[in-house]
């Protein structure tokens, strides 16, 4: 049977005659032997349980900061449990070594690590959530404000922002629109066809493809595809912003962030998402015509039900609501991205809760809308 | 370079959520001095910066710029103070959609209304100043680190404040660029009176701008010592100061430091 290697750690520990525990430390104590016999040794003087240790390292050929921190977490564990720690045999390049890495021992006035209770974390996680609710609402206040203001003087509208911000979360946006939109309605009107057929209404999926269209999906598959691809993207870059300290910049030449960065992003949303609800709505209803078509029945047949089930006011409550969401989904996106923290971690974090987020809002407001438009009959 | 003070700190205590960065701090900067923070990182420097410039709002205490408390300032009065200070921050935060020359020429867009050439001609001297000439048609990421930090620093001044507050100027600056920055500084603020706080850690452009330093503390969380560099170096009873301002390795016994 080999012998142990010259070069690796060793570790051997025997009582001592007059009580405590003699560890000997031998060999290489470097970053890859030491973990060999950190275990061993740590397991040996668990809790102080040998009584007073002393540490021989008179055979120690090579000691780097892993050694000297095996030695440090011995002395430090004897130390907690009130027990002895004799150190001897190290050489004194070695010892200058563990002088270097040991901390100052009187660190001044450092507070106690602090373990949290969970009434302690839930108050805080309370209180955090009010801080947020507080930080959104203050931000809508200004927002409204600043929206105000710019609606009265155009001229202080950035444009030149805002027709860039419409022209990429507006026109990049169309094909997709278009894609989802047509394989919705395909889709939709499609399985709703083959049950209604049993009952030789399929001839009414065309009603149904129309009116959920104009009134539900339209406006709402818009809002989706708009926070997905840009209000992910508006709270990525000004969460960039902010981690680049452009936002202090800018509050300290006293330019409000609001007014210069949000407030055009808004009103391109605004500008831009009944553009894409309807394009959806086209595009669904193609969708439907294709399957519908291929059912046997001619397209103006397709035509004179859809435009006979949905009327000007389903297509017009479905823009006003895309109007609405379209402002939550921008401002929420600016929201995030202005409320990044610091680092590149961060501005990750923010896109995803900009989704997150946005996905909510327009769910919640998709519910206080169906409400609004039962009570007003429309 | 005794003059009244034109930003007055008065018992200021900063924190971030439970940990004090610093407390109960107070000193005045005199009108048209050059004011250097400096301190071991996490000494609070760049908090401290942020608080002067309003972008924190303190624990406790003001910071009175011209008489006006920049922390609770609103609307009109905040811009009035603002409109006055210009700032380079450590990254240089050039808006990055934009070329230098749209960088510099923003605020003269925003706060004056002066004519479209008139503007484009005062943005120009200003890059001149930081030797960027023909660098007006880049963008941000286009050049370098020190370069970017010479046009924030061209930013800052395109209103001509009579405040510039700079985070770091010469970190990554080459020694002569380094070296032709201070004597920029020195420039502005010998002839036009612009009053310089700068936070920075370069002994040799300390020694040749700074007419007052004050050096924050993580341990003390507050002023380890304030005075010009020179006495500084050579009257401080602070071995830490001392060794600071002779760039030396600390003296054995203060290694806990």
């Amino acid at each position: 049977m080999p012998g142990p290697e010259p070069h690796a750690a060793r570790l051997e520990g025997h009582r001592d005659p007059r009580g405590g525990l003699v560890l000997q430390l031998a060999g290489r104590l470097d970053t890859a032997s030491t973990g060999a016999v950190w275990r061993e040794a740590m397991q040996l003087t668990r809790g102080g349980s040998a009584g007073d240790l002393f540490v021989d390292a008179s055979g120690v050929e090579y000691c780097d900061g892993a050694g000297a921190s095996l030695i440090l977490a011995l002395r430090r564990n004897q130390e907690a449990a009130g027990r002895g720690f004799t150190l001897r045999g190290l050489r004194p390049e070695y010892r200058q070594l563990l002088d270097m890495i040991a901390p100052a021992e009187h660190a001044p006035d450092e507070v106690p690590p602090h373990r949290e209770g969970f009434l302690e974390a839930l108050g805080r996680a309370a209180l955090q959530l009010l801080a947020d609710q507080r930080a959104f609402l203050a931000f809508v206040g200004e927002l409204c404000v600043c929206l105000a203001v710019g609606l009265r003087h155009p001229r202080q509208i950035r444009f030149q922002d805002f027709l860039l911000v419409a022209e990429r979360a507006g026109i990049g946006a169309l094909p997709i629109i278009a894609i989802v939109g047509f394989l919705l309605g395909l889709i939709l009107l499609f399985q709703s066809a083959v049950p209604m057929q049993r009952f030789g209404a399929d001839i009414y999926a065309a009603d149904l493809l129309g009116i959920a269209m104009f009134r539900e999906l339209g406006p709402l598959m818009a809002a989706i595809l708009l926070t997905a691809r840009s209000g992910s993207a508006f709270a990525a870059e000004l969460g960039t912003m902010k981690v680049n300290e452009e936002i202090d910049a800018l509050s300290t030449m006293g330019l409000e962030p609001v007014r210069f960065l949000v407030v055009p992003r808004v009103l391109a949303a605004v500008l831009v998402v009944p553009v894409l609800t309807m394009v959806m709505n086209l595009a669904g209803l193609v969708g439907g015509a294709v399957v519908f078509t291929s059912f046997g029945y001619p397209l103006v047949t397709y035509v004179s039900r859809v435009l006979d089930a949905a009327s000007a006011g389903d297509l017009l409550g479905g823009l006003v609501k895309s109007l609405f969401l379209g402002v939550i989904v921008a401002a929420v996106g600016c929201l995030r991205g202005i409320q990044t923290g610091q680092g590149a971690g961060a501005v990750g974090q923010s896109a995803t809760s900009s989704v997150v987020s946005g996905i909510i809002l327009i769910a919640i407001a998709e519910g206080v809308f169906a409400v609004i438009f039962y009570v007003l009959g429309w | 370079m005794a003059g009244e003070p034109i930003i007055r700190v008065e018992h200021l205590t900063a924190k971030y959520g439970e940990r004090t960065i610093f407390d109960d701090v107070s000193f005045d900067v005199k009108r048209g001095e050059v004011f250097v923070i400096l301190g071991g990182s996490g000494s609070g420097k760049s908090t401290m910066l942020k608080h002067m410039i309003g972008l924190y709002r303190p624990a406790a205490g003001h910071v009175w710029i011209e008489g006006e408390d920049i922390a609770s300032a609103e609307g009109e009065a905040r811009r009035r103070i603002l409109r006055r200070i210009g700032v380079m921050y450590q990254s240089g935060a050039l808006f990055g959609s934009m070329t230098l020359l749209q960088n510099v020429k923003l605020p003269l867009e925003e706060f004056t209304d002066l004519p479209a050439d008139a503007r484009d001609c005062i943005a120009r001297t200003k890059l001149h100043l930081v030797q960027l000439d023909g660098f007006e048609d880049f963008f941000p990421a286009e050049i370098s680190g020190g370069m970017k930090k010479r046009a924030a620093i061209a930013r800052a001044m395109a209103l001509d404040p009579e405040l510039l507050f700079l985070d770091e100027p010469s970190a990554g600056l080459d020694p002569i660029t380094s070296a032709e920055l201070d004597s920029t500084i020195l420039r502005l603020a010998r002839t036009l009176g612009v009053t310089f706080v700068v936070v920075t850690h370069e002994l040799a452009s300390i020694y040749a701008i700074a007419d007052r330093v004050i050096m924050l503390d993580q341990r003390k969380r507050g002023i380890l010592a304030m005075g010009s560099p020179e006495e500084l170096r050579d009257h401080s009873e602070d071995p830490f100061v001392r060794s600071f301002f002779r760039r030396e390795a600390l003296p054995e016994e203060v290694r806990s430091w």
